[in-house]
C-alpha cells in the first residue's frame, strides 16, 4: 500500500471521506498487542472482587465482614458505610446504591467489594463475608406494578414512566382491523471483553485516574466524582480498550468499586468481570409485552394505531425512561399514520435492570409493528412488500407526536432495493459454494439433522425506523480539538472507540478537509471536553460533526496565513488533493511545505439542533433526526422438529452517506447477527427473579454457523441536516431483521399447515422463537 | 498448593514461580508471563477469545490448568508473526474488515492459522464449522470469512507460481 497516489495531476491523499482505510489499530489487534482495559498490568496492584445479593428482593439483616479479613491476602474490605459522597448513581435517576445497604433489589447487586493479592483468595474472602437476609416477597409481575399490586420496592415507587401519545382522530375506525399481542425476551449485550478497569489513586490519596471500558467517560466521571465526594477534576478517566459495547457499558457498574478500593488501600486495584458476574453486572435490552391494534382502509393504508407497551426495566431505572420514549414514538414504525392512541409503561421489578442495548426501544415496538404490518396484509389480501409500500413514510409526514419528518426518508426506496437483491440460489440442505448436499446448511446442523423432505422455505420482511442522537430537550453535544503542523494533523477527542470505527473517520475526515496524509490521534480521556455517549448511532454525526468543525476551523487559518503570504483573499483558497489551491489564480502550493513550521490548533464544540420533551398526550418535537433500513430474510424451517436455520438477510439501509462503507458493512452483518440472535436463541432466563443461564454455554449467541449470507446494498442520499450528510449506521440494522426472521418462520410454517390442512396454529408473536413456538 | 514449573511458549522457556497450582494456562500466561494477546470471555471453552496452540492442537487455554502444559511447546498469538510485522492472515483479517473492538480477534487468528494449517482449501462450510467454535460479537462474522478465503486464495495463487 502506498501512502500517497496521483490523480488528475494533483497530490492526494488516501484513506479520506468514502474510502475504507483499514482501521489504524487494526494490526495491532490481530497481533494480540492492543491493551484491553483487562490488560493493564501494574506492579503492585490489587485485585478487586464484589459480593452480590442471592436474592431478588431482601431485607439486610445484618453485614459481617470480618471473616474475610481472617483471610490471608485480603487488604480491604468495604461496604455502604465506607462510601465518602453520594450514596447512589444512576444514568437518568440516581436510584441505585452503590451498595445495598437496607435492601437488595435483584439476584447480582453489589454489596460489598474487597481487594486481594489474588484472584482466588477475592473469591474465598467473598465466600466469607457473612450477610443475613431476610427475604421479601418479590415483585416479578410488571402488570402488579402497574395496578399498584405490590408495596413500593423501592422509596421512588414501582413505576419508572408512564407516557401516552395521543394523535389526531383518537375515535377513527378502519374498514380492516387487526390486533396481537407480542412479546420480547431479556436480551444481553454479550461483548466480548469483559467489564474490567484498573484504579490508581493520586499519591496524595485525594484523587485517582481509572482506565476503563466505558461508553461515556465523561458522565463516568460525573457519577464516580460524586459518589467519592472528590471534585470532577480530581478524576481522570482514560479509555482502556474497550470489547465491544452495545449500550451495556453506558451504566455505572465497577467503576465506583474499584476508585474505592484503590483510594482506601492508596494502591491500584484492578478488577475484572467473569462472564456469569458480567450477567449480573450490566443493564440489558427490556424485555417487553406489546398489545397493538392497527385500523386501515379495505386498500391497506394506516388509519390508525393504538398500542399498548409495558416494559420491564428491573430493579433501578437506568435508561428505562428514554426507552419507553423510543419504543412509544415508534409504534407507527416508518409508515404515514395521522392518528393513534398509545399507553406506555416502563417498570420496577426485582428482576436484573435493564437500560440501553443497541436499538433502545426501537427494537421492541418494530417487532410489534412489522408482525401487525403481516396481518394487515393478510387481511386486506395483499402482499407483504405491497402493504408496506403502500403505507412508507416520506419526508414531510406528520409523526404521531406532531413532529414532521424532516430527515431523508427513503423508506419505499429501502423497501424496493431490498426487493430487487438476489434471492439464495442453493436449495434446502445444499452447499452455497458447491451445491454439494451439506447436512450443516440444515436445520438443526449435522447432529439432529432434519429430513429435507420435512423442511420448508419461508420468506419474511421487516422495516424499520431509528431515531438518532438523544433525545427530549437533552442539550447533546461533542468536542474535538484538531492541531495542524508540520503537514501532520492531530485530534483529540473523548469519543470513547468501543469497535465502530470512529477512529477511522476521524482520521478520513481530517484528510479530506485538510489535505494531509498523517493524522495522529490523541489518547481518549477526559482532559477534553465531554463528546457524549458512543450510543443513540449518534457519533458518526457528533463527534464527526465536531472533528470536522474542528478542521475546518483550522482550514480557515491555514487559508488565512497562506493569503497573507502570497496577497490573496484567504476566501479565494480551497483544499484540491494535498495542496492549497487559489480557486482563481494559479497559485498551488502543498500543504506540507506551506505548514512547516507553523502550528494551527482549534477546538470546537458541536451541538445538534434542540429537542422538546413529549407533553402529557405526547405531543412535541422530541427526536432529532431518523434513519431507516429494510430486511428480508429466508428461513428453512423443519416444523416436526421445531428446527430452523436463517439461510440469508438482505437489506437496503439508508445511511445517507457512506463515509467508510466497508466499516458500514460491518455494522449492518454485525448488526444482524445480534437481531438474528434475538430472533431465535438469545434471551436471559429469570425464573423466581434467579438468572438460570448467566454463562455462554447457556445463554447462546450466534456462531459462524448460525449466521447466513448477507447480501446488502447502501441508500445514500445524503441528509442536509447531517454535518457531513452521514446518518449513523449502528443501530438500524439489528432492528427489522428479528421481525423479518419471524416472519419468514412463519411464513415456512403457513406453506406446511396448508399442506396438511390445519387452520388452528397462533400467530408466532415472540422472540426468540423457541423450538416449542414451532413443533405444536 | 504452590509449584515451580517451566512452560515453553513461542518458542522460549519461562519460569514459573510459586503459582497456585488451579491457575489455568490462560491466566499464567497473562498474569505470570505478561502475554496479554491470549483473552478470557467465558472461562468455559465456548468462545475461543483464548485459543492456542498445544502440542500443535488448538486448545482453549482457559481449559488447560498451566501446571500440566509443561514440557509442550505453547504457540500463542504472539508467537504468529513479529510485533509490527503482521502474517498474511493478520493483515487479511485488517484489510478485509474482520476487525472492529478485536477483543476475539486473537484467538481467531490463532484458531483461522490452524484451519489454514491443517485445510489448506477451505470450503464455505468448512471454515465455518471449524471456526465455530470462537464468538464474536461485532462484525456477523461475514467480514472474517473474506479475510480467511482471501488468504486461502493467495496462499494458493503463490504457490501455484512457485
Amino acid at each position: 500500500m502506498t501512502a500517497t497516489d496521483t490523480r488528475a495531476g494533483s497530490l492526494v491523499s488516501t484513506g479520506r471521506i468514502g474510502d475504507s482505510p483499514p482501521r489504524p489499530d487494526g494490526i495491532i489487534k490481530a497481533q494480540g498487542a492492543f491493551a484491553f482495559s483487562s490488560d493493564l498490568p501494574i506492579d503492585g496492584a490489587m485485585w478487586g472482587a464484589t459480593l452480590r445479593s442471592p436474592h431478588p428482593y431482601a431485607r439486610i439483616v445484618s453485614i459481617d465482614v470480618t471473616p474475610a479479613w481472617k483471610v490471608p491476602g485480603v487488604e480491604a474490605v468495604v461496604t455502604a458505610a465506607d462510601v465518602p459522597g453520594k450514596e447512589t448513581y444512576g444514568l437518568i435517576a440516581a436510584d441505585q446504591p452503590v451498595f445495598a445497604s437496607d435492601h437488595v433489589r435483584y439476584v447480582g447487586q453489589p454489596v460489598a467489594a474487597i481487594a486481594a493479592d489474588h484472584p482466588e483468595t477475592c473469591r474465598r474472602a467473598l465466600a466469607a463475608i457473612d450477610v443475613t437476609y431476610e427475604v421479601l416477597e418479590p415483585l416479578l409481575d410488571p402488570e402488579a406494578a402497574i395496578a399498584g399490586d405490590h408495596p413500593p420496592i423501592h422509596p421512588d415507587g414501582n413505576i419508572l414512566r408512564h407516557q401516552r401519545i395521543r394523535c389526531g382522530d383518537v375515535d377513527a375506525v378502519g374498514d380492516v382491523v387487526v390486533e396481537g399481542t407480542y412479546e420480547i425476551g431479556m436480551q444481553d449485550q454479550a461483548f466480548l471483553g469483559l467489564e474490567a478497569a484498573v484504579a490508581v489513586p493520586d499519591d496524595d490519596g485525594l484523587g485517582i485516574e481509572l482506565h476503563i471500558a466505558t461508553q461515556w467517560l465523561h458522565e463516568d466521571r460525573k457519577q464516580v466524582a460524586a459518589c467519592l465526594g472528590l471534585a470532577d477534576d480530581r478524576v481522570r478517566l482514560v479509555l482502556g480498550g474497550v470489547g465491544g459495547a452495545f449500550g451495556a457499558r453506558e451504566d455505572i457498574s465497577l467503576q465506583v468499586h474499584a476508585c474505592l478500593l484503590a483510594l482506601r488501600l492508596r494502591r491500584p486495584v484492578r478488577m475484572a468481570y467473569s462472564r456469569a458476574e458480567s450477567f449480573l453486572g450490566h443493564v440489558h435490552r427490556h424485555p417487553a409485552k406489546i398489545w397493538m391494534r392497527h385500523h386501515a382502509t379495505a386498500d391497506g393504508r394506516l388509519v390508525k394505531v393504538e398500542a399498548r407497551f409495558v416494559l420491564d426495566g428491573g430493579a433501578f431505572a437506568s435508561t428505562s425512561s428514554a426507552v419507553l420514549l423510543n419504543a412509544i414514538t415508534h409504534t407507527q414504525g416508518p409508515y404515514r399514520c395521522l392518528n393513534a392512541v398509545v399507553e406506555g409503561y416502563a417498570v420496577r421489578t426485582n428482576h436484573l435492570p435493564c437500560g440501553a442495548m443497541r436499538g433502545f426501544g426501537v427494537v421492541q415496538a418494530c417487532f410489534a409493528h412489522e408482525g401487525q404490518m403481516d396481518r394487515l396484509a393478510a387481511a386486506c389480501g395483499l402482499d407483504p412488500v405491497e402493504i408496506r409500500l403502500r403505507n412508507a413514510m416520506e419526508t414531510g409526514d406528520p409523526l404521531i407526536t406532531g413532529q414532521v419528518m424532516e430527515s431523508v426518508a427513503p423508506v419505499a426506496r429501502c423497501i424496493r432495493e431490498t426487493a430487487a437483491l438476489p434471492m439464495p440460489v442453493e436449495a434446502v440442505g445444499q452447499a452455497a459454494d458447491s451445491g454439494a448436499q451439506d447436512a450443516m446448511r440444515l436445520p438443526g446442523g449435522a447432529g439432529r439433522t432434519a429430513d429435507v423432505g420435512h423442511v420448508r422455505r419461508g420468506i419474511g420482511w421487516g422495516v424499520a425506523m431509528k431515531n438518532l442522537m438523544y433525545s427530549e430537550g437533552f442539550d447533546d453535544y461533542s468536542t474535538a480539538r484538531c492541531g495542524l503542523a508540520d503537514g501532520v494533523a492531530t485530534l483529540k477527542f473523548a469519543t470513547a472507540e468501543v469497535g465502530q470505527g470512529f477512529v477511522t473517520i476521524a482520521q478520513q475526515i481530517a484528510r479530506t478537509v485538510l489535505g494531509v496524509q498523517t493524522v495522529i490521534l490523541e489518547p481518549i480521556d477526559t482532559s477534553i471536553g465531554s463528546a457524549g455517549s458512543t450510543s443513540a448511532s449518534r457519533q458518526t454525526w457528533m463527534s464527526g460533526g465536531a472533528v470536522d468543525a474542528a478542521c475546518r476551523a483550522v482550514r480557515e487559518r491555514l487559508f488565512e496565513h497562506v493569503g497573507a503570504i502570497h496577497g490573496l483573499d484567504p476566501l479565494r483558497l480551497v483544499i484540491d488533493g494535498r495542496e492549497v489551491v487559489d480557486s482563481l489564480g494559479d497559485l498551488r502550493v502543498a500543504v506540507d511545505d506551506v505548514t512547516t513550521g507553523v502550528r494551527f490548533e482549534e477546538t470546537v464544540e458541536f451541538h445538534h439542533r434542540p429537542t422538546e420533551e413529549l407533553d402529557a398526550d405526547g405531543q412535541g418535537n422530541c427526536h432529532t433526526a431518523f434513519a431507516f433500513v429494510a430486511h428480508r430474510a429466508v428461513v428453512d424451517v423443519d416444523p416436526d422438529l421445531g428446527l430452523l436455520k436463517v439461510i440469508q438477510v438482505a437489506t437496503a439501509q439508508d445511511v445517507g452517506r457512506a463515509l467508510n462503507p466497508l466499516s458500514v458493512l460491518g455494522q449492518i452483518e454485525g448488526g444482524i447477527s445480534q437481531g438474528l440472535g434475538l430472533a431465535v436463541m438469545e434471551e436471559i432466563v429469570q425464573i423466581d427473579g434467579v438468572v438460570r443461564n448467566a454463562s455462554f454455554t447457556d445463554y447462546l449467541l450466534p456462531t459462524f454457523l448460525d449466521m447466513p449470507d448477507v447480501v446488502a446494498t447502501l441508500v445514500e442520499e445524503p441528509d442536509p441536516q447531517a454535518p457531513l450528510g452521514a446518518k449513523g449506521a449502528g443501530e438500524p440494522p439489528c432492528i427489522s431483521v428479528t421481525p423479518a426472521i419471524v416472519a419468514a418462520v412463519r411464513n415456512a410454517l403457513a406453506q406446511f399447515d396448508a399442506e396438511q390442512g390445519r387452520a388452528d396454529r397462533p400467530f408466532l408473536a415472540r422472540a426468540p422463537i423457541r423450538p416449542s413456538d414451532i413443533a405444536l | 498448593m504452590s509449584a515451580n514449573y517451566k512452560l515453553h511458549v513461542n518458542g522460549r522457556t519461562h519460569d514459573v514461580a510459586d503459582a497456585w497450582v488451579g491457575e489455568s494456562l490462560l491466566y499464567v500466561l497473562r498474569e505470570r508471563l505478561g502475554l496479554m494477546g491470549s483473552k478470557g470471555a467465558c472461562e468455559q471453552g465456548e468462545c475461543g477469545s483464548c485459543s492456542v496452540l498445544l502440542d500443535g492442537d488448538l486448545v482453549c487455554s482457559c481449559l488447560v490448568l498451566a501446571a500440566s502444559a509443561v514440557d509442550r511447546p505453547i504457540v500463542t498469538v504472539e508467537g504468529l508473526g513479529e510485533r509490527g510485522v503482521p502474517t498474511d492472515l493478520q493483515r487479511a483479517f485488517v484489510d478485509a474488515g474482520g476487525v472492529q473492538c478485536g477483543f476475539c480477534t486473537p484467538g481467531l487468528i490463532v484458531a483461522a492459522h490452524a484451519l489454514l494449517e491443517r485445510t489448506p482449501d477451505p470450503t464455505l462450510t468448512e471454515i465455518r464449522e471449524e471456526l465455530s467454535g470462537n464468538l464474536c460479537r461485532c462484525t456477523g462474522y461475514g467480514r472474517i470469512i473474506e479475510a480467511v478465503r482471501r488468504v486461502a486464495d493467495e496462499r494458493h495463487d503463490r504457490n501455484g507460481q512457485a
